[in-house]
């Protein structure tokens, strides 16, 4: 049978050959036959043309087969740009300088841009308050930025409005107040410190002479503002110089912590608490209620209760500043202690203090915290003064802020015409004074009786709920403005991005009060710096530095005034009953701070901040009544640790009702080592009821109790309620169990033999490198390392976040944290040590170890984490198939598995926030930290092109880079100069964990306690 | 189809008159009832699958236990959709039930192998009766364990990995890790294991060929029996292939459960760490599988009226190696204790402390006192030979075996070196129903399996009635 197409049949092209009799004889059912068996295309393999068309064919289907089979592509227009930005190169990230505003102080920040898109915010080694460090809240604010929770739209009355409908709404409200030279008038704002800010409300102000301008920020400095104007009868502002400080008190300060300037005091304090510097290593006194970081750094702590403090403050004062009057007398105060019944804690203590102060005249310094009344402020200055200090250690200078008030007096004010029906028009700029005004001032219902209002803000929170205009606030990254550091120094705020949802800057709505509202931000900032709109140099140079050189605010010589002795000395005979808090001295104590991660509630709806282990005590996601173990036990009614459920994830606690005042409000009761028996510690920022989904009903409000004339401290009582709630704990175990994980000694100990910390450790922690079945690894180029200084660490988490803005980690919700599945690769733990009473507090980052004999790498089944050429163990995601038994095998359970899909592929919003160089995980892959791989071959890549090796200090991982103490230190420990190999080579050195013979490239700096040799551990 | 099996038969009872069974010699007294010739032997473990009516209690466990697979095919499902994260499983315990499921799992099958390879080779002629069963429970339970290795990744679709095949990423396992050659063991180990209870069914698929009533029956058997005609040629070399995959199951035996245990005592885990695992394993392996056949033996002869088969000899003897087993595991507990002593080692010391008081320390003493106290009664003969108490005693080992394994996962992960990181694993809905669901998956299997195939070995039996002894003597010199 001939083929269908013509061609010649089979047989006569194999003529020659035959197979089988059939085949010779040309049967026609033998031709069938073969043409069913192998069809259609039996002919053309007999022929090379038809052999090499059916071979094109099957190439064109094949290929279009391929192209079917690819995913069919969005209808996305891709454009290039006409004309191509200056600068940009695809792929390559550019840095902004800008500044970020928090209480009225400014700190400078850089902030990576991906293709006109912030991914990552780090600090401005440039600025003063910076140096390159950068705090959380800062850090965070990238999330925040892109939070999808944002409020979007300006609404009145919950209906959306153009904006020129806001205006024609504001003129006619303006109109009527001509009249009245503006007396209807109100604008509250939060601490200003923006001179183009201030300007603009000046020039309200003057329109409107009869307006007001209130402020209320629960984040300012009120108390050392009052403090001051206590002291030397009008506001000035403390700078501290802890390079040129020997003898820190801190007085309830938390100046590692927060505070103005407290990145720039990290480093100076930690620059000077270094054991290698013997006779000048700094030594830290802290007097506090709840542990803060100051308190878990400080040599020698003191816990008392909140109104106790005063009371010591008032001793101390009294035996420094009575040194003025008696400078031969030293020997006098210790004639006293030779007394027969032996000293108490605290009067050792403050003895001791009282010596070593004394014997550093001029080289001391004491801190009043913010939350302190005004009085231990003054009594601060009072002792410094007394001291020589001022000068010195201490700087005073004109006030950052724009015309401080005492914010207190300036809410009540405002409250009082508000309820008298004398305020028409009220503008409040960002701040939810709903939720964070005191109680008894009842905002809201003060709200109700304003005819217009208007609120400003980045959320639709509580306060905007009660608002008639609401108004959304365009971003620090996407508005401009100006901002002043801690010292003064000013830096201009520019906009990284358009806003992202229509926002308005405070600029933008202050504007729409003037005659000319169309004016921008960027111009009014231009104008405020007179800048040149011909010479654009100087200006440039601000921006690209981040700074305006010489605009730090000008030192001030004050004195105390005279009453201010008097102040210090004269109740000193008695600690009783001057302060309203301390006359609650005997009853249990409740006090109010600003909690650690979304200070009053501003950061409430950031979820890196929210599941950001805070310090000490290592909650996520909430907040807590925190008070002893031994408060604990005593109110619970069962011995500590009085929890169920696990040491990590998931702590069922006791709810507690808190009364004071008349008030109440439950939550949790947390036990905290180190907190003072008989008083309890509350952070407010919690209880949301508005204000962004993940804001939204996690914790308690405790601001439900706090009364204006007990704002930081009140007098109540705890009351069993029989409910218990599950509280998120990334760490609950800090004890060592006996396990030498923290290697520390005194610096007595330390000057004797530099390695005698490790002697707890034994000479098992360093085994012989023989001991492994396998081949040393050859590093011919690099060998990366890692070393962290314990001792300079202060616990603050910048790290934290830096590492999870940089590496895409996500967060994973409290009921995820409540299973003990956090996602963060570089975690810090706390440990204790000494009596509970007084514990020594140590903190320790742990990220990756990145080991030489890894663990990990040998169990894994698929070969998906491998020891890297420059000895990374390397992460290879797409590889991973999730068994986790690499996770099982780490000894320092560093690595993170996915449990579920955490990471959010759907908010597009969020998708602009991560960084283009690192992989975004998907479910049932396991991660961990890489040492930034990026970031290393992004400067091996930069060395590379230039024909040269990467030099030391190049790379820094984003932990280093972001650390205000400058406790870790990354770099080639194959260079033997390079920072890391001299840290490693420190006697103080070890590797953690070191007897399991891991080898980790991560090693420990140990941590040394500047012990006074009077008072002794 | 010539039926040349019912010739074997009819030539053998011709040999032997079945009239005039010969009542048992000492040696095989116990093994098998009295009374009974080759065709009664026959009749009665045919019958169950072709001719008796199908019990309604059939129906109702097998009615549960369908439900039950059902539910883990639900949570399979719903796993593969949402994540492992619907389990409890967190960092420090990144395994737990999956982990502790595999392993008990496996240790069960254990028991079939040994029972059915080596006991072969040792010429135990007690275990024909139970060896069909106990085998078929092997595979299932493997089946079973096979579920948690696949499912417990993070991407169970990419499990495939694990094996080494040519690839276009040009990428192989790595061969230095455990879980590499779990997958090496646990894939020799079903397929040998598979193997060999096939190989062992054939001559019996090829008798329910024959004697099945309805066509479909016929077709069925006849395929499965692949031309099984009871030649000489096929005995010969059935019986050839039988000891060779006997010996290859053999050193499995042992081989399966020391790997297994290798995943923990390669790990650096302190709990884990430990040297006396593979042997310690392999006696739990023995010991829980023993306690599993007996938990099925017992009601299976009872509601099948097969207490001729399964004799109280068979009973005694299980119990005698369960008593044996339960011995060496509790030495292995003393071992892991006083080594932990004696190492000296702050991290090792710990465990026992640990797992004696720390907060599973219920989990602990349950799991000694299922294991190691209770057991003890074996020591009496009037337990040994009471079936009520023996099955009591089977599921408290059963639970005693899982408990063991969770100890050594759950309480060695959960806290091991740095306190920092030291956290609970708490169960979740899902874990339970993985666990329930795969206890299903196996009791639907074994129902399936005693209602359409021969729970014992009908041909072997019949090799034990004396009267085929004399035959054997006869024939095999």
């Amino acid at each position: 049978m001939s083929a269908p197409d013509g061609s010649p049949p089979v047989s006569k092209q194999r003529s020659r050959f035959w197979r089988t009799l059939d085949e010779r004889i040309d049967d026609p059912a033998f031709q069938q036959w073969l043409h069913n068996e192998f069809p259609s295309q039996v002919e053309a393999i007999g022929d090379p043309v038809q052999r090499r068309t059916f071979l094109k064919l099957m190439g064109a289907s094949m290929a279009l087969a391929g192209l079917t089979a690819c995913t069919r592509q969005p209808p996305e227009k891709i454009v290039p740009y006409v004309r191509q930005p200056e600068d940009l190169v695809p792929g390559k990230p550019l840095f902004f300088a800008t500044a970020m505003t928090l209480g009225g102080i400014g700190t400078g920040l850089l902030v990576e841009s991906h293709e006109g898109r912030p991914t990552k915010i780090e600090g401005n080694p440039l600025h003063p308050g910076s140096l390159g460090a950068a705090d959380v809240f800062s850090q965070a604010a990238i999330l925040g930025l892109y939070d999808p929770d944002r409020a979007k739209t300006l609404t009145y009355l919950g209906e959306i409005r153009p904006w020129s409908a806001f205006l024609g709404a504001i003129n006619l409200a303006l109109t009527a107040q001509q009249p009245l030279k503006g007396a209807g008038l109100r604008i509250l704002t939060e601490s200003i410190s923006s001179p183009t800010l201030a300007g603009q409300i000046r020039h309200i102000l003057q329109r409107y002479p009869a307006a007001r301008w209130h402020r209320w920020d629960p984040a300012s400095q009120d108390n050392a503002h009052a403090g001051a104007r206590l002291a030397f009868g009008q506001y000035v502002d403390t700078q501290y110089r802890f390079d040129q400080a020997d003898i820190i008190v801190a007085l309830d300060a938390d100046f590692l912590g927060s505070g103005p300037g407290c990145l720039r005091y990290a480093r100076d304090f930690a620059r000077r608490h270094q054991p290698q510097l013997a006779g000048r290593m700094n030594r830290l006194y802290a007097l506090e209620t709840m542990p803060s970081l100051t308190g878990a750094k400080a040599d020698h702590r003191l816990a008392l209760k909140p109104a106790a403090i005063a009371g010591v403050a008032r001793q101390l004062a009294e035996r420094l500043t009575s040194l003025n009057g008696a400078e031969g007398s030293n020997a006098q105060p210790r004639s006293d202690s030779k007394t027969p019944e032996p000293l108490s804690t605290e009067q050792r203590f403050i003895e001791g203090l009282v010596n070593d102060l004394r014997a550093h005249r001029g080289r001391g310094l004491i801190i009043a915290g913010d939350q302190q009344p005004a009085e231990v402020h003054a009594l601060a200055h009072a002792m410094n003064e007394a001291l020589g200090n001022v000068g010195a250690t201490v700087v005073y200078t004109e006030p950052v802020e724009a015309e401080p008030v005492s914010q207190l007096e300036s809410l009540r004010e405002l409250v009082g015409e508000m309820n008298a029906g004398k305020v028409d028009l009220l503008l409040i700029l960002a701040g939810n004074p709903v939720q964070t005004a005191p109680v008894d001032f009842d905002f809201a219902a003060a709200m109700g009786k304003v005819p217009l209002l208007a609120h400003l803000s980045l959320y639709e929170d509580e306060t905007s709920a009660l608002c008639h205009w609401q108004i959304p606030e365009a971003h620090f990254l996407e508005a401009w403005s100006d901002t002043r550091a801690f010292d003064g120094t000013a830096s201009i705020v520019q906009p990284l991005i358009a806003p992202l949802y229509g926002g308005r800057s405070a600029h933008d709505v202050l504007g729409a009060l003037s005659e000319r509202p169309e004016r921008s931000a960027y111009d009014l900032v231009r104008e405020q710096w007179k800048v040149d709109p011909k010479d654009d140099g100087g200006w440039r140079q601000w921006l690209h530095d981040g700074v305006i050189p010489n605009t730090a605010v000008a030192r001030k010589r004050v004195t105390p005034s005279a009453g201010v002795g008097v102040a210090a000395r004269g109740p000193s005979s008695r600690p009783a009953a001057t302060s309203p808090a301390s006359a609650s001295a005997a009853g249990f104590e409740i006090a109010f701070r600003l909690d650690p991660a979304v200070l009053d509630g501003r950061f409430a709806n950031n979820g890196w901040l929210q599941e950001l282990p805070k310090p000490i005590t290592k909650l996520t996601w909430d907040n807590a009544i925190l008070v002893s173990p031994a408060t604990a036990a005593r109110l619970s009614g069962a011995a500590y640790p009085a929890y169920r459920g696990g040491e990590h994830g998931t702590i069922v606690c006791d709810v507690f009702e808190i009364r004071s005042g008349g008030r109440t409000v439950r939550g949790p009761l947390f036990a905290v080592v180190g907190h003072p028996d008989d008083c309890a510690t509350v952070h407010l920022g919690y209880g949301h009821r508005r204000g962004g989904n993940t804001a939204r009903g996690l914790g308690f409000n405790a601001g439900a109790v706090r009364r204006s004339d007990a704002l930081w401290s009140t007098s109540g009582e705890l009351v069993k309620t029989g409910q218990t709630y599950a509280l998120a704990c990334t760490q609950y175990h800090h004890l060592m169990e006996g396990r030498a994980l923290i290697h520390a000694a005194t610096r007595a100990e330390y000057e004797r033999d530099p390695a005698s910390m490790h002697e707890e450790a034994g000479p098992e922690a360093r085994p012989a490198r023989t001991i492994t079945l396998y081949p040393e690894y050859k590093y011919d180029g690099h060998k990366w390392g890692m070393a962290i200084d314990i001792n300079a660490c202060i616990g603050c988490n910048a790290c934290v976040v830096a590492c999870q803005s940089e590496n895409n980690i996500p967060i994973v919700g409290k009921d995820q944290v409540l299973r003990g599945r956090e996602m963060h690769w570089l975690r810090i733990d706390s440990y204790y040590a000494g009596p509970p009473e007084q514990p020594d507090t140590y903190f320790q980052p742990v990220p990756c170890m990145q080991c030489e004999n890894a663990p990990c790498e040998t169990v894994c089944p698929v070969g998906a984490t491998v020891h890297s050429h420059e000895g990374l163990n390397d992460m290879v995601y797409n590889r991973c198939v999730g068994t986790r038994y690499c996770s099982n095998n780490c000894p320092y359970k560093v690595r993170r598995f996915n449990y579920y899909l955490y990471q959010d592929w759907e908010t597009p919003s969020l998708k602009l926030a991560r960084n283009p160089n690192v992989t975004v995980r998907s479910r049932g892959v396991m991660e961990k930290c890489t040492y930034c791989v990026q970031r290393i071959n992004g400067a091996k890549i930069e060395a590379e092109k230039q024909g040269r090796t990467v030099q030391d200090g190049e790379i820094q991982t984003a932990c280093q880079q972001t650390c205000p103490a400058e406790a870790i230190v990354f770099g080639d420990l194959n260079d033997q100069n390079s920072r890391v190999s001299r840290l490693q080579a420190d006697a103080r050195n070890y590797a953690l964990l070191g007897e399991l013979n891991t080898r980790p490239r991560t090693t420990y700096l140990g941590a040394v306690r500047n012990v006074n040799p009077e008072l002794g551990r | 189809v010539a039926n040349d099996h019912e010739v074997r038969e009819h030539r053998d009872v011709n040999a032997q008159d079945p009239l005039t069974p010969v009542t048992g010699s000492a040696e095989v007294a116990g093994v098998i009832a009295p009374g009974h010739t080759f065709s009664s032997v026959t009749q009665k473990i045919s019958s169950i699958v072709l001719t008796r009516p199908t019990p309604l209690g059939w129906w109702l466990g097998f009615g549960l236990a369908f439900f039950l697979t059902l539910l883990l095919f639900a949570t399979l499902s719903y796993l593969v959709v949402k994540g492992v994260g619907i389990w409890g499983n967190n960092i420090p315990v990144a395994w737990a039930f999956d982990i502790t499921n595999l392993v008990w799992w496996i240790g069960i099958g254990h028991a079939g192998t040994l029972i059915s390879a080596i006991l072969l080779l040792l010429k135990q002629t007690w275990r024909t009766s139970i060896n069909r069963f106990a085998e078929a429970m092997t595979l299932f339970a493997v089946a079973c364990a096979a579920i948690f290795p696949l499912f417990h990744t993070g991407r169970p679709w990419l499990a495939y990995w694990l094996f080494p095949y040519p690839n276009t990423m040009g990428v192989w396992p790595q061969f230095r890790s455990p879980l590499m050659w779990d997958v090496f063991a646990i894939s020799t180990y079903a397929t040998v294991s598979l193997l060999f209870w096939f190989i062992g069914l054939i001559p019996d698929l090829a008798t329910l060929r024959d004697r099945s009533p309805s066509r479909v029956g016929r077709i069925m058997y006849g395929m499965l029996a692949m031309g099984w005609r009871g030649s000489a040629m096929h005995w010969h070399r059935y019986e050839t292939a039988y000891l060779l995959l006997a010996g290859l199951a053999t050193p499995l035996v042992v081989s399966v459960h020391t790997v297994i245990s290798f995943d923990f005592s390669i790990g650096i885990v302190p709990g884990w760490h430990t040297t006396v695992f593979p042997p310690y394993f392999v006696a739990g392996a023995i010991y829980s599988g023993f306690a599993m056949v007996l938990t099925l033996a017992i009601p299976i002869r009872a509601v099948y009226g097969l207490e001729d088969f399964i004799t109280m000899r068979h009973i005694q003897n299980m119990a005698k190696v369960m008593l044996v087993t339960g011995l060496i595991v509790a030495y292995g507990y003393g071992t892991e204790a006083f080594i932990a002593w004696y190492s000296a080692d702050k991290y090792e010391l710990f465990v026992p402390v640990n797992r004696s008081t720390g907060p599973y320390w219920w989990t602990y003493w349950m799991l000694i006192l299922c294991n190691v106290l209770l057991p003890q009664i074996l020591w009496f003969r009037r337990v040994r030979t009471n079936v009520f108490v023996l099955f009591v005693l089977s599921l408290v080992i059963n639970v005693g075996m899982w408990l063991e394994r969770f100890v050594i996962i759950v309480t060695s992960l959960h806290r091991d070196f740095l306190p920092s990181a030291w956290g609970m694993f708490q169960p979740t809905f899902w874990d339970w129903s993985t666990l329930i669901g795969t206890l299903g998956l196996f009791v639907a299997l074994i129902f399936l399996f005693v209602r359409f195939l021969p729970m014992i070995s009908i041909f072997e039996m019949r090799t034990i009635l004396p009267a085929a002894k004399v035959g054997d003597d006869l024939g095999a010199t």
